[in-house]
């Protein structure tokens, strides 16, 4: 085992906070939504990281079908994220998620 | 510090050089390309947990898909490209705040506590394996087809959500 399981697991760590930083420092839906993706993408490292280092000795796989079953909730989290963006854009012309307030008393 | 060590710093800085770029830069459209910078990286990282299906994958979905939905989104609503948008609101401080301590705390326990790791070479032919769990009843079916109707369900809702009406 040449790289240690901690390197891994601090380079998720630091994606997730940078992702954690994006999604609630932006003004902008999208870049939200694109700080969304990079945390999911950290627990995608931290589960093949475990996969690989921990569970791969036995054989099984699961820690593989979890991260493929994270891409697809990315994915379908991604597509109905960006279609109510563009639609609230055609509404209001404007994806400032501080313009977005049609639900506030 | 062997070579795959070397390899692993490499793609941990291209990742998270990317994820910064994502979340500093103030054009949005740059920020979609360091999205794919990070997305790469973090595809590299996976070869070298050797698990080459989740790298394509991750190359196809991530880079080939979401990256391409976020540019077309970013262009179809035209003011996101006007050079005077505000990139942060009031509370970014807050958020810096929020994220640094998080990540101290997460370091701090991460490196103390050791890890049961086993040293284990990775599974031969683990695609075909992958592939055969994924439909085999007793193993992730459910799993698998829970997946497909959750696409479909996500296809049609975006569809819907963002027709002209």
């Amino acid at each position: 085992m040449q790289i240690p399981l901690s390197w891994y697991l601090i380079v998720a760590a630091a994606l997730f906070c940078i992702g954690l930083y994006g999604a609630l420092s932006r003004r902008n839906a999208v870049g939200v939504l694109m700080g969304v993706e990079l945390m999911l993408n950290s627990v995608n490292i931290n589960l093949l990281a475990f996969w690989r280092q921990v569970e791969a000795a036995s054989g099984t796989l699961a820690g593989q079908v979890f991260a493929i079953i994270v891409i697809t909730v990315a994915a379908a989290e991604a597509a109905v994220g960006l279609a109510l963006i563009i639609s609230v854009y055609r509404s209001r012309k404007s994806v400032d998620v501080e313009d977005i307030d049609l639900m506030k008393l | 510090m062997s070579l795959l060590q070397i390899v692993f710093i490499v793609l941990s800085a291209i990742t998270l050089i990317g994820a910064l770029g994502v979340v500093t830069n103030r054009n949005l459209f740059r920020c979609a390309l360091f999205l794919v910078l990070s997305f790469v990286g973090v595809a590299g990282l996976y070869v070298l947990l050797e698990a080459e299906f989740l790298a394509v994958v991750q190359i196809l979905v991530y880079v080939g898909a979401i990256s391409i939905l976020i540019i077309f989104a970013i262009m179809l609503s035209q003011r996101l490209m006007s050079p005077e948008f505000r990139a942060s609101n009031e509370q970014w401080i807050w958020a810096l705040v929020a994220a640094v301590a998080l990540f101290a705390i997460l370091a701090f326990i991460l490196l103390r506590v050791s890890w049961p790791t086993i040293s284990a070479p990775a599974p031969e032919n683990a695609i075909s394996a992958l592939g055969q769990a994924l439909v085999s009843p007793n193993q992730y079916l459910l799993v698998f087809e829970v997946a497909s109707v959750l696409l479909v369900v996500a296809l049609i809702g975006a569809v819907i959500i963002a027709r002209e009406r």
